[in-house]
């Protein structure tokens, strides 16, 4: 018997609510696949599973807040066809709800089919919770026809005491979002004894090898420069591995995987940090494939379990928003995190000459108690080094 | 140049906008305010604004011309330009 539990998707989260279900009791479910809808306070995050196997019972009915490490569902893991399920499939789990214009409740997947469908959702009587549109309803308001969506599952007797029920429509809410940010923020300022560093790197020869290579590109497959720098980093953290991976219970747990986390703004305000994995094994092509995925993904509300929990170090390019360089906050458990500042003319002596180049900053932030000063500098250094044969990454 | 052809090229921006900043009231914007300033957009979003406009209008704008779509008005001429070749 295995147990499906509410995963911590991140250091500053203590609950999470249930808003869906993606599999029924019965499912042959294999490892990675999405089973659950989970909203947090950075909003509505795919869940998914670690064991491959059966789902048995889904104990947490959608609409409920439970701590982290509460069982959401057991399985079987011998993979057999079990017994008829005693739980009622919760087919109808209603959709996610998320914060739209004001006054109208609709869940993600229907604000898409109602911009698909151009229904007006304005008007519509939802049929979800609170209220709330699903996409039934906008099925409904398009085809016209009038049946009501069927009724939310019952709740499964055995499930356990909600912590709070779901009072306010489901997604990304920017006073929980900012209370979640203060929470992590302020505990690695409490616990991690940063340090910083900074260098400047002459960019001129990766501008002009992203400019040439971008010219044989069609547009959908162009390269940013925040891919390369992505590309860059894990390579550099090879060299240097004190800066990759968590500190736990007192000691330093490297990671031989470079997940990095990329710090992704939102348009409403607010941070999310998921991660791409395993950038070390990326082409710089794969990197920017996958980065383009993640922020639509992040902006949609639609992020993976594994890419909010497991990021193992942390990169922020601020200099899309004009800065220069910055100094970022360490995202507790991990150990460093590295910035990069707007790419900035400056003059620049080479060999005796002075000429004007392009320029961009790249910080270290590193916690004290796993690596030193002499160790974040060779990782700068690694850094700016890689950056110069940008074709070899 | 017909007043539909830009029109159209016209709607073809704002739509590409709509579609990389979905919370701006484009009804609001000065056609002479700089795009990435006035809705906050970053490098990604500005590449997803250039495939929105090639997907509209079958136009690839190269990468050295991105400096001249720094506005409404600027973006209506230059892919109105670019639409004419």
């Amino acid at each position: 018997m295995g147990e499906f539990r509410m995963p911590s998707l991140g250091a500053d989260m203590d609950a999470g609510t249930l808003v869906e279900w993606r599999a029924r009791p019965g499912d042959v479910v294999k490892r990675g696949d999405v089973v659950a809808l989970v909203e947090t306070d950075k909003g509505i995050v795919e869940v998914e599973i670690w064991e491959s196997g059966t789902i048995d019972a889904l104990i947490v009915a959608p609409g409920t807040k439970v701590p982290v490490g509460t069982v959401l569902a057991t399985t079987r893991v011998d993979g057999s066809p079990g017994p008829a399920p005693v739980t009622p499939p919760p087919a109808a789990a209603p959709a996610p709800v998320l914060r739209a214009q004001p006054g109208v409740r609709a869940s993600p997947a229907a604000k898409q089919l109602a911009r698909e469908r151009g229904v007006d959702l304005t008007g519509l009587h939802g049929t979800g919770p609170h209220d709330s549109i699903t996409r039934a309803d906008v099925e409904h308001a398009a085809t016209g026809t009038t049946e009501a969506a069927p009724a939310p599952a019952p709740m499964p007797a055995q499930a356990p005491a909600p912590v709070a029920t779901r009072e306010k429509p489901a997604g990304i809410d920017a006073a929980g979002m900012r209370r979640a940010i203060a929470a992590a923020m302020a505990r690695s300022k409490r616990e991690i004894p940063h340090y910083y560093l900074s260098t400047e790197i002459d960019a001129s020869t990766v501008i002009a090898w992203l400019e040439a290579d971008n010219a044989t590109r069609p547009v959908t497959e162009r390269i940013l420069l925040a891919a390369v720098l992505l590309k860059a980093t894990a390579t550099a953290i090879g060299e240097v591995p004190e800066v990759n991976g968590f500190f736990v219970d007192g000691s330093f747990r490297p990671s031989s995987a470079a997940h990095l986390g990329v710090a992704i703004s939102l348009r409403h305000g607010g941070l999310i940090a998921p991660a791409i994995h395993d950038v070390q094994a990326r082409s710089v092509v794969e990197v920017q494939a996958a980065l383009r995925d993640l922020v639509a993904r992040t902006r949609a509300g639609r992020l993976r379990s594994s890419e909010m929990s497991d990021p193992t170090i942390t990169v922020t390019n601020l200099g899309d928003q004009g800065v220069e360089s910055v100094f970022g906050v360490i995202y507790p458990p991990q150990v460093a995190l590295v910035g990069f500042g707007r790419v900035l003319e400056r003059p620049w002596a080479s060999g005796g000459m002075l000429g004007v180049r392009p320029v961009i900053t790249a910080t270290l932030s590193a916690d004290h108690r796993v690596s030193d000063g002499h160790r974040g500098g060779v990782f700068l250094s690694a850094l700016n080094r890689l950056l110069q044969t940008p074709e070899k990454l | 140049m017909s007043p539909t052809s830009t029109g159209a090229v016209r709607q073809a921006v704002l739509d590409a906008l709509a579609s990389v900043a979905p919370e701006a009231d484009l009804g609001s914007l000065d056609p002479r305010a700089v795009l990435r300033d006035e809705l906050d957009l970053d490098s990604m979003d500005f590449l997803n604004f250039v495939i929105a406009l090639h997907k509209a209008l079958g136009i690839e704008v190269p990468e050295r011309d991105y400096g001249k779509l720094t506005t409404l008005e600027a973006c209506v001429d230059y892919l109105t330009a670019a639409r004419k070749q």
